[in-house]
């Protein structure tokens, strides 16, 4: 297609990524890019990316950050293998991504930041523009900061201010190349700087700098479009895991007729939950952001004793502090949903960077025979529903349930087909305000088919009773030492969670179910693993996925599954927590394919590890 | 809180459970006078929560028919926020020792008191650890020989009451175990108070610290040592009221009641917005050796956590109308397709 000064390719899909330093402003870049794309139509996933440090040095490779966006006019599960498009910031930028941009790829560069000090501060010995390097990429200049400084002259700004817009020139010229509207973030740049009209001028002119520089530059006049993606017929809105996950909570408060109580103390990659959560005060949500994970968790067990829906939610290392409260709620048979977003561990580990290596602390990361329910966020559109099963789960078994969600799963973002609320189940509970036998109540008197305990709260006249973290003895919940009723109630708290299994969806088969191999995986592998076997599949290779959302207890149908395929591959972000468990569980010869660089999997990874595995 | 005229007797306040403290220890008497408070609090039991951490003061709620959470070490003030903070209809006490409030539990008391939640915190101080059977605490006084320190404790104690005050706390008292009316009129003060209230009370340990508040409890110490505060009247203390409390330049020292001048011996007053006085106060001793405050240190008005978060949960109702899930899921944005 050719209009007045262009042609239109149109292309099924294209991943760009966005680079620059933390202060560039890339991440705004890329959301704007993809809710521009969102509303356009298409389908879209999302790979933030960016360093632990709010600003570290400029122009250094600790410094750079980057945004990742697939959109496609097909239904895609992932945010895209190698980028086709790289618009690089500065050299750090170019130098901390180039490997990735696929060959022939559209490389952009910023080439204001291409001096001496920033070339060599990105570690380049020569001019990567000059070295010979960039070969096999079609290479783009562009002055940005020129263009920025020239647009924004007749602004009343100080210099630095007016490089800040930078990002939009950049913004404005991606919009160009790829056919999309500046209409939205427009409106988006009004509102966001309605208190200072000023700003709000001098971004949009930036973006539109940047529109008319392909319009008027002969190199640009090559462009793209994707078409809108031919998604289920539906009512859709673009949603990253952490508000996916909130507001799964408040959904489910709504559903059993509770109010929400979320206990929290700020840790990456976990916050947003609580910016999310305390905006939503007329949802009778009571935020508390707690002295320490400890007394986040802490608050949470008083909250649940009280009669609220309490969540406590962290990271990695804050789970490790939470740790004996759990216990106390578990021990306690109380309500309790802990959200752990993990990141890369040991220790603060890789604060921003996904990883599944809390699996196994989430199983038994406590003191004691202490086993609770594990439920796994697979994308950031499911993170509704998880939190949804997470809370259904609490409350009709009176036990903590971990939520296990990751870095990926929580920036990253999709097209989420809204659901009918209707359709949805309505939460039941365990509250009551009568006495459970003729003598009166009994707190640790169990319902015959959950095993769980009543759920009387203060303020119920007649029910007052005591619970605690010392052994109480089954029915009168009563301090016991009795070794007998300690056998009994550990037996108890087991069975009670392993029961569970038959209340919990099965596990279904995806791809060629009369393959040999089985591709087990669970939480945010879900896209790549997908995405795997479906390529595999168009290719002829004979293979099946499926994908655990329920880690404690498995589904009841696991055995029959996994015992019924040849082979079984399990990819996973750590070094093997689901593998041992399989293995372990169901006496299956597993095999892994693992991964801990701080990257999730990319579908082309995967089919090549699984065809090596197969043919192995 | 509402209030609900009901009757009490303290029977109705003794749970089923048999009390397992060790005979002559001072908790019985705490356990009693609290017992004996619950009946004029006019609230209904119902609406009365105990929450305890670890140790042998944290056995409380058991004893205590009411609604009772005994949590994990050092949490209580955390999870006691968690159930006040989730009905502020509630009555909502904690029951702590020097050792799990002070020490595993130091950040917690601090957070709750700053924050000014609407608990009620007795922290029974015996200078030692009682339930693990005799180590030092952070009250514990210096060369203190136990068996965690057999050449004698190197450690500084905390002051709880300056603790306390530095932390902000809105209410801050002291009582003894055995002196069940000071007991009783230290925790009327406290129940009345809007916001966290601290209450240090001294308890006898005859198993592993016996006689350690010898100096208030004795015949001749508890007249000699002991300095009433009560609010309005001037602080003179001895059998005479021979020794007085002057505050010189921001420092309250004792002195010999004739040798000052009447109208400068200190007037107490627990409503003084600015905490200094009250602090030099608490420093008049460190422990309870020699001349030593008891009752209310601290009273001042300010908002409760638990008004506030409320506060801005109807305010936001008030001004976006009572949530609705079908428009938060469609709050930023939707499309449609067809």
């Amino acid at each position: 297609m050719t209009t007045e000064n262009k042609t239109i390719e149109a292309l099924p899909a294209i991943t760009i990524r966005f680079a620059g330093d933390s202060g560039d402003g890339m991440q705004l870049v890329g959301s704007r890019f993809t809710d521009t794309s969102a509303l356009f139509g298409n389908d879209l996933a999302t790979l933030p990316a960016f360093p632990a440090e709010i600003r570290a040095p400029q122009g250094t490779i600790a410094g750079v950050s980057s945004f990742q966006v697939q959109i496609a006019d097909f239904d895609i599960l992932t945010p895209g293998d190698n980028p086709d498009v790289l618009v690089a910031m500065n050299p750090a930028a170019l130098k901390a991504h180039l490997s990735d941009l696929s060959p022939n790829g559209m490389l952009i560069l910023n080439e204001d930041a291409f001096d001496e000090k920033n070339i060599e501060k990105a570690g380049y010995k020569l001019d990567p523009r000059n070295s010979g390097e960039l070969d096999g990429y079609r290479v783009f200049q562009v002055p940005m900061e020129k263009l920025t400084k020239e647009a924004l002259a007749e602004f009343d700004l100080p210099g630095r201010a007016v490089l800040r817009s930078k990002n939009m020139v950049a913004l404005g010229l991606i919009s160009w190349t790829f056919n999309r509207p500046l209409e939205d973030t427009e409106n988006w740049i009004n509102a966001k700087f309605k208190k200072t009209p000023e700003i709000a001028n001098a971004n949009i002119k930036a973006l539109k700098t940047g529109y008319n520089f392909g319009i008027t530059t002969e190199a640009f006049h090559h462009t793209y479009t994707v078409e809108k993606a031919t998604l289920p017929p539906g009512e859709y809105t673009n949603i990253n895991g952490n508000i996916g996950l909130s507001w799964g909570l408040i959904a489910a408060a709504s559903k059993a007729n509770l109010d929400l109580f979320y206990g929290s103390y700020p840790i990456t990659p976990a916050s947003d939950i609580l910016h999310e959560l305390s905006k939503h005060k007329n949802f009778n949500v009571i935020t508390f952001q707690a002295e320490d994970e400890i007394a986040a968790a802490a608050a949470s067990v008083g909250a649940s004793f009280a009669g609220k829906l309490a969540v406590t939610g962290t990271s990695g290392p804050g789970l490790a502090l939470k740790s004996e409260t759990i216990s106390l709620a578990l021990s306690a048979e109380l309500p309790l949903v802990v959200v752990n977003v993990q990141r890369g561990g040991p220790s603060t580990g890789l604060p921003t960077k996904p990883e599944q290596s809390d699996l196994l602390f989430a199983l038994y990361g406590r003191h004691g025979e202490s086993p609770l329910p594990v439920v796994a966020a697979k994308s950031p559109s499911h993170a509704f529903y998880a939190a949804y099963e997470a809370a259904r789960i609490a409350l009709k078994y009176m036990t903590p349930v971990i939520i296990l969600s990751d870095n990926y799963v929580a920036t990253g973002s999709e097209p989420w087909k809204l659901p009918n609320l209707d359709d949805i189940e309505k939460l039941g509970n365990n509250l009551t305000t009568t006495f459970n036998t003729e003598e009166g109540f009994m707190p640790f008197l169990r319902d015959i088919q959950t095993f769980a305990r009543p759920w009387a709260i203060p303020g119920t006249p007649g029910l007052e009773h005591r619970v605690g973290g010392l052994e109480k003895e089954e029915g009168t919940g009563n301090v016991s030492y009795d070794s007998a009723n300690h056998q009994y109630m550990t037996d108890m708290r087991a069975w009670k969670v392993a029961n569970i299994a038959n209340d919990i969806d099965k596990l279904e088969i995806h791809g060629d179910e009369s393959a040999d191999t089985l591709v087990l995986g669970w939480g945010s592998t879900y896209g790549a693993i997908t995405q795997a076997v479906n390529r595999l599949n168009a290719k002829g290779v004979k293979v099946a996925s499926t994908h655990f959302v329920h880690l404690n207890p498995f589904p009841d149908n696991t055995q029959q599954i996994v015992s019924k395929f040849k082979k079984v591959i399990i990819p996973e972000l750590n070094t093997g927590q689901l593998l041992k468990l399989i293995r372990e569980n169901f006496l299956v010869d597993a095999r892994g394919i693992n991964k801990v660089a701080g990257v999730p999997f990319t579908a082309q990874e995967l089919v090549d590890k699984i065809e090596g595995l197969i043919n192995e | 809180m509402s209030k609900i005229p009901v009757t009490y007797k303290r029977t109705d306040f003794q749970s089923d459970q048999e009390v397992k403290w060790c005979p002559g220890c001072g908790d019985y008497t705490i356990l009693a006078s609290v017992q004996n408070f619950m009946t004029e609090l006019g609230i209904s039991k119902e609406k009365i929560v105990f929450v305890s951490g670890i140790g042998c003061a944290a056995r409380f709620p058991y004893y205590m028919n009411t609604y009772g959470l005994h949590s994990i070490h050092g949490r209580a003030p955390a999870v006691a926020t968690g159930v006040s903070v989730s009905n502020p209809d509630l009555s909502v006490w904690v029951v702590s020792g020097d050792g799990d409030a002070l020490s595993i539990g130091g950040n917690h008391l601090v957070h709750a008191l700053r924050k000014n939640i609407n608990v009620k915190i007795l922290m029974f101080n015996n200078q030692i650890y009682g339930l693990t059977k005799g180590q030092y605490s952070p009250t514990s006084e210096e060369g203190k020989k136990t068996k965690s320190s057999p050449f004698g404790s190197v450690e500084m104690p905390l002051n709880p009451m300056s603790i306390a005050l530095g932390s902000e706390a809105s209410f801050v008292a002291r009582s003894i175990d055995m002196d069940r009316d000071l007991t009783a009129s230290v925790l009327r003060e406290a129940a009345t108070h809007k916001g966290s209230a601290f209450i240090e009370i001294y308890q006898n340990c005859n198993v592993f610290n016996d006689k350690a508040f010898e100096q208030l409890t004795s015949k001749e110490g508890k007249i000699a040592n002991r300095i009433n505060l009560v609010h309005g009247q001037k602080t003179v203390f001895g059998a005479n009221d021979e020794k007085a409390v002057v505050i010189r330049n921001g420092e309250a020292i004792i002195v010999d009641t004739k040798d000052v001048d009447a109208s400068e011996i200190y007037v107490h007053d627990i409503y003084k917005q600015n905490p200094s006085v009250a602090f030099s106060l608490s420093r008049l001793s460190h422990g309870p050796y020699g001349p030593t405050p008891v009752g209310v240190f601290r009273k001042v008005q300010r908002d409760s956590f638990n008004e506030d978060v409320h506060q801005q949960i109807a305010a936001a109702k008030e001004q976006k109308g009572n949530g609705s899930v079908e428009q938060l899921i469609r709050s930023l944005g939707t499309w449609n397709v067809s």
